[in-house]
């Protein structure tokens, strides 16, 4: 590992530009301080492969985002790394790593404890528990979870008043506090994302993965989600994100890789990658720039179109001056 | 008027009676599988009569008292075990179908004629044969005592002894399931209940804590076993399939994720039902309705009142109604 490593310094803009600055956009390429490599991942389902992806590595400490059209495999590629999902290649070359541990058979709760802890898509909010309740349960090594020692409240009280102190002080962070005591269910659609994204921030990652945490959050409150990715990377953890919105993208990922039909298509800056042909040819198809319209046309008023070029036809016969344009495009209309 | 002070009575007697004590310990471990883990457990008769076996079976075989309830304990704990091992991993519904039919096993494993000397096939085990260890526990000495109309034996077959024990091991049981339910393991159930992927992902070993939670579970069903049958026989056939559903009935009228509403639910499924049969009694003329009648239709009754229940008031009487609201 070279001289870059993680330190407070990248949460100065200059400095990421920097480390980043001499990584290949090239999909796959090396990082100088990976915090998760991922090696030859395969998902199929059934006939259809989800996920198929040689090699991708996370550099540690910035915010890299995950985009993709929708059916790209992002979620399943999220679903894969942190345990959820095995894939199809598990034990036949599938490997992935985070902080130098194999991950290949761990399960998604250690996963979770080495410190690389996930969000989902549809918000998984404990609903009828309370938001202090969600709170707690994000603790890691609590000794009252031991059930020999729960028993006997003296055994974790002290523990749990830590634990509570760190609760409200994260609630308070992200706008919730004064919810604390009520029910997650009667929170509103973005207050769960916020309380998802508390919840995994209470066992102390070392690298978050969110999975479209702006999706169906108003836009207020996506300016506050989105200083709280920024400042939990200014603090030194590493996010790893999916996400649709593209201005969200560009406005605070430092690296971008793209995902189409389950593979990975392109890595790199922001606008770089935004100007990729191979990403727009992912977004908008590789025929984005037929005019569809005009072959719309062309079967609908064909007869149409015929007449008119007979009708000229007809014209030039009888002498008329027309240009040779207009009749050379008659023509090409007609023969489709 | 003489009537509805026998009434009264008889409902009372019902009230303290051993059985509904041990059906609430059964209903309680109940509670900690579907009320606070979400674990659907649809064979809690099946913990209820190996318990009884196991402890039956031992003293009948000359094995000390304590030990035959150790024994006890122990069949309900390999059987959670067979049971959760294959069964955790997968949706809950799937567990509702073992455990229903593994329960059925059981019970049709102690009617086959070649246990005869173990299980006393259909016939079972006649108290008498095992209840003796128990009986001379009691400090209670011999003679009768009345409490206002309740008149029992101090010690004998169905006497107060086995209902002081009996009402005991529920208090106990019941002060055993707060101190879990209180604690952040209980918390780690209740998330569990909500959403285990998200459990999981904040990286707690769902597995380890259901199957934990299945155990407890069972071992009070075993518990409840064993207390179900000290007054009375081992009898397969009444720790069936109605059994389960009586438990489940008792658990959704009290309230199930609390700690009382299985005592409670419990002691009106009973009263209620000798209610309904003793006013049909004594009130619907035999042409109408013969004795044996009344009987099938308090439970018909019981069942109304449980969809009631379910329909009107799904919290329970002792439940939180905000813990239901949201079905998001």
């Amino acid at each position: 590992m070279p001289d870059q490593t993680t330190s407070p310094s990248l949460a100065d803009p200059e400095a990421r530009r920097r480390l980043m600055a001499d990584v290949d956009a090239t999909p796959g390429s090396k990082k100088s301080d990976p915090i998760l490599v991922v090696n030859n991942i395969v998902r199929q389902f059934g006939g259809m492969t989800a996920v198929n992806v040689d090699h991708l590595e996370v550099q540690r400490g910035i915010i890299t985002a995950l985009i993709g059209p929708n059916g790209a495999g992002k979620t399943t590629f999220f679903n894969l790394i942190t345990g959820f999902d095995k894939p199809t290649t598990a034990g036949k070359g599938a490997h992935w790593s985070f902080e130098g541990k194999v991950l290949d058979k761990t399960s998604a709760s250690s996963v979770a404890r080495m410190g690389m802890v996930r969000t989902f898509q549809l918000t998984k909010a404990l609903s009828r528990m309370t938001v202090r309740d969600n709170m707690m349960l994000g603790a890691q090594k609590q000794t009252g979870e031991n059930l020999l020692k729960s028993m006997f409240k003296p055994m974790w009280g002290g523990q749990e008043r830590e634990i509570e102190a760190k609760a409200m002080e994260l609630l308070d962070r992200f706008n919730l506090l004064e919810k604390k005591d009520d029910y997650a269910g009667s929170l509103s659609g973005g207050q769960r994302k916020l309380l998802e994204m508390a919840r995994a921030l209470m066992s102390d990652p070392t690298m978050i993965m969110l999975d479209e945490p702006m999706a169906g959050v108003n836009p207020a409150l996506t300016q506050s989600l989105l200083g709280h990715i920024q400042s939990l990377r200014d603090e030194g953890m590493t996010v790893l994100f999916v996400e649709h919105d593209m201005h969200v993208v560009r406005h605070i990922s430092d690296w971008v890789a793209v995902m189409a039909e389950g593979r990975l298509v392109a890595e790199g800056s922001a606008d770089a990658v935004m100007s990729n042909p191979a990403v727009i040819d992912a977004y908008l198809g590789a025929h984005h720039d037929t005019d569809l319209g005009e072959e719309e046309v062309s079967e609908e008023a064909l007869a149409e179109i015929i007449e008119e070029v007979a009708a000229e036809e007809a014209g030039r016969d009888a002498g008329d001056e027309r240009t040779p344009d207009d009749a050379g495009s008659g023509g090409e209309e007609t023969k489709k | 008027m003489d009537t509805i002070i026998n009434i009264i009575q008889a409902m009372a007697r019902e009230m303290v009676a051993p059985t509904t004590a041990a059906v609430a310990i059964a209903v309680i471990g109940l509670n900690v599988h579907f009320g606070f883990t979400g674990l659907l457990n649809m064979g809690q008769a099946g913990f209820m009569l190996l318990g009884a076996y196991g402890f039956a079976i031992s003293i009948v075989r000359g094995v000390p008292l304590p030990v035959a309830v150790l024994i006890g304990f122990g069949a309900a704990l390999v059987f959670a075990l067979i049971l959760g091992a294959p069964t955790l991993k997968l949706r809950g519904d799937y567990l509702a179908i073992v455990t229903i039919s593994a329960a059925e096993i059981v019970r049709f494993t102690g009617r086959l004629s070649v246990l005869t000397d173990f299980t006393g096939a259909a016939q079972g085990i006649p108290g008498s044969e095992y209840r003796d260890p128990f009986t001379a526990l009691s400090f209670f000495g011999a003679g009768s005592t009345d409490i206002g109309f309740l008149d029992y034996s101090n010690t004998g077959v169905n006497g107060w002894w086995v209902r002081f024990v009996a009402w005991t091991l529920v208090a106990i049981c019941a002060f055993v399931v707060y101190l879990l339910t209180r604690s952040p393991w209980g918390r780690l159930l209740r998330g569990i209940r909500e959403d285990e992927d998200a459990i999981r992902s904040l990286g707690k070993n769902v597995f380890a804590i259901k199957m934990q939670a299945l155990i407890i579970g069972g071992m009070l069903g075993a518990l409840g076993g064993m207390v179900y049958v000290l007054p009375g026989s081992v009898q397969a056939d009444a720790l069936g399939r109605s059994m389960t559903f009586f438990c489940y009935t008792a658990l959704l009228i009290g309230g199930a994720a609390t700690v009382f509403g299985p005592i409670l639910g419990s002691i009106i499924f009973y009263t209620a039902r000798i209610f309904v049969k003793s006013v049909a009694n004594a009130y619907v003329p035999d042409s109408i309705m013969s004795s044996s009648e009344t009987e099938s239709f308090s439970y018909i009754v019981v069942g109304v009142i449980l969809m009631l229940v379910v329909i009107f008031r799904p919290q329970g009487i002792l439940g939180n109604k905000r813990e239901l609201q949201f079905n998001a």
